[in-house]
């Protein structure tokens, strides 16, 4: 009797259709990724229950970190380029239209604004190497330019996009409850009682006991 | 593997045939960069919103009236006193130190658990239905309650359904009570 040989088949097989898929979801996830933007501060948010999500645009975010400082930031060109004019205006600080562009494009910045001028100037390397040991935008009561940002932001929101702006704090986890308080209360004052904490989500408690 | 057949025209005489190569090519190189791509985009890509927790504060008023102002009853009072080191202090009733009539409250330690401070939430709310709860965050001589604290206590009050919770700042009254209790820090 012969020997059976074992039946060889050819290693190589028709990868034809992983590659398509391989190709779509490259092509899914190049079309569906946003670059996390250059933040000037790393925060950690705390953890929530809450499953509200945030709206797609008009977000002013507040972000306070464990150092107290107070960061702003909004997610619309044009209405930085037309709050950092207003606010400029206010102080008496001019901006050259490369500074004003330059802070259109910035996600977030934490300087007074005697010193933002220079901030703008500072490449992007730089600038992050500033970042570190940035001062925060002021926000006591005697110099309260957060609160210059946060109403000029809101007035040329409503004026441009005809939209309320929607606005968030993002805090450390470890930040102290007492800056968070300041700055609610400054906002307050300005009739503004509806704040949004960014929070991370977590799963509700399977059971609230009987 | 797959390959393009290349052979080279053995140059004897003969009838000169159409060549057919093979129509495969070697797709390993590009499915490797497919999916190096793919690695890429899927890790680097942040699908998740953001979630938010909504904070409604009382419109301030002006000039507030002491008359109008609503007395807390002191059966409905709860009082959650943020403390540093994630611990929570907590006294039911009211805390009239100059009012002799009062009896001064006994403050309790709890902790963020679910057998922490939302078990005495519940209990609290089967013995009294409509508690009315003050959270003051610590803030005394450099010792400040933490931002995750104040946003996990706001949670609590969503997960055991509090209708009547306000976010207030530390009395006076409070911190000397705290002291005078001798409760760690």
């Amino acid at each position: 009797m012969p020997k059976v040989k074992p039946h060889r088949t050819s290693p190589s097989l028709d990868m034809t259709p992983m590659v398509d898929l391989a190709f779509l979801l490259v092509t899914f996830f190049m079309l569906t990724t946003q670059f996390r933007p250059d933040e000037a501060v790393v925060v950690d948010p705390p953890s929530s229950t809450s499953d509200l999500v945030a709206p797609d645009s008009d977000i002013l975010t507040l972000t306070i970190d464990n150092k107290k400082r107070v960061f702003f930031g909004y997610d619309k060109a044009p209405v930085k380029e037309a709050a950092i004019k207003a606010v400029g205006a206010k102080y008496g600080v001019s901006f050259t239209p490369a500074q004003v562009k330059q802070f259109s494009l910035l996600p977030n910045f934490g300087v007074p604004i005697t010193q933002l001028a220079s901030y703008l100037d500072k490449d992007t390397e730089e600038r992050k190497a500033l970042n570190k040991g940035l001062p925060g935008i002021p926000y006591d009561s005697l110099n309260n330019q957060m609160i210059d940002w946060v109403l000029e932001a809101r007035k040329a929101n409503a004026a441009q996009f005809k939209k309320p702006t929607f606005l968030v704090i993002r805090g450390d986890g470890n930040a102290d409850v007492k800056t968070v308080q300041t700055v609610i209360k400054l906002l307050q004052e300005k009739d503004i009682n509806r704040f949004n904490l960014l929070t991370s989500l977590e799963m509700k408690p399977s059971f609230v006991g009987q | 593997m797959a390959e393009i057949q290349q052979k080279g025209d053995s140059g004897k005489g003969g009838k000169k045939r159409a060549k057919k190569a093979s129509t495969k090519i070697d797709m390993t190189p590009m499915v490797d960069l497919a999916f190096l791509l793919l690695t890429f985009f899927m890790l680097t890509t942040t699908f998740a919103k953001p979630n938010v927790m909504q904070l409604t504060m009382p419109v301030k008023e002006k000039n507030p009236n002491p008359e109008e102002q609503t007395k807390i009853k002191a059966s409905q009072a709860v009082t959650l006193i943020l403390a540093p080191n994630d611990k929570i202090f907590y006294y039911f009733g009211l805390n009239e130190p100059t009012d002799k009539s009062v009896p001064v409250p006994e403050v309790k330690v709890t902790d963020f658990s679910a057998n922490g401070i939302r078990k005495v939430l519940l209990d609290r709310k089967r013995q009294q239905p409509e508690p009315i709860i003050l959270i003051e965050p610590y803030s005394f001589e450099g010792k400040e309650a933490k931002y995750k604290n104040m946003v996990d206590i706001l949670d609590e009050m969503n997960i055991t359904d509090q209708k009547k919770y306000a976010l207030v700042d530390i009395s006076k009254k409070d911190i000397d009570l705290i002291k005078k209790q001798n409760l760690p820090l």
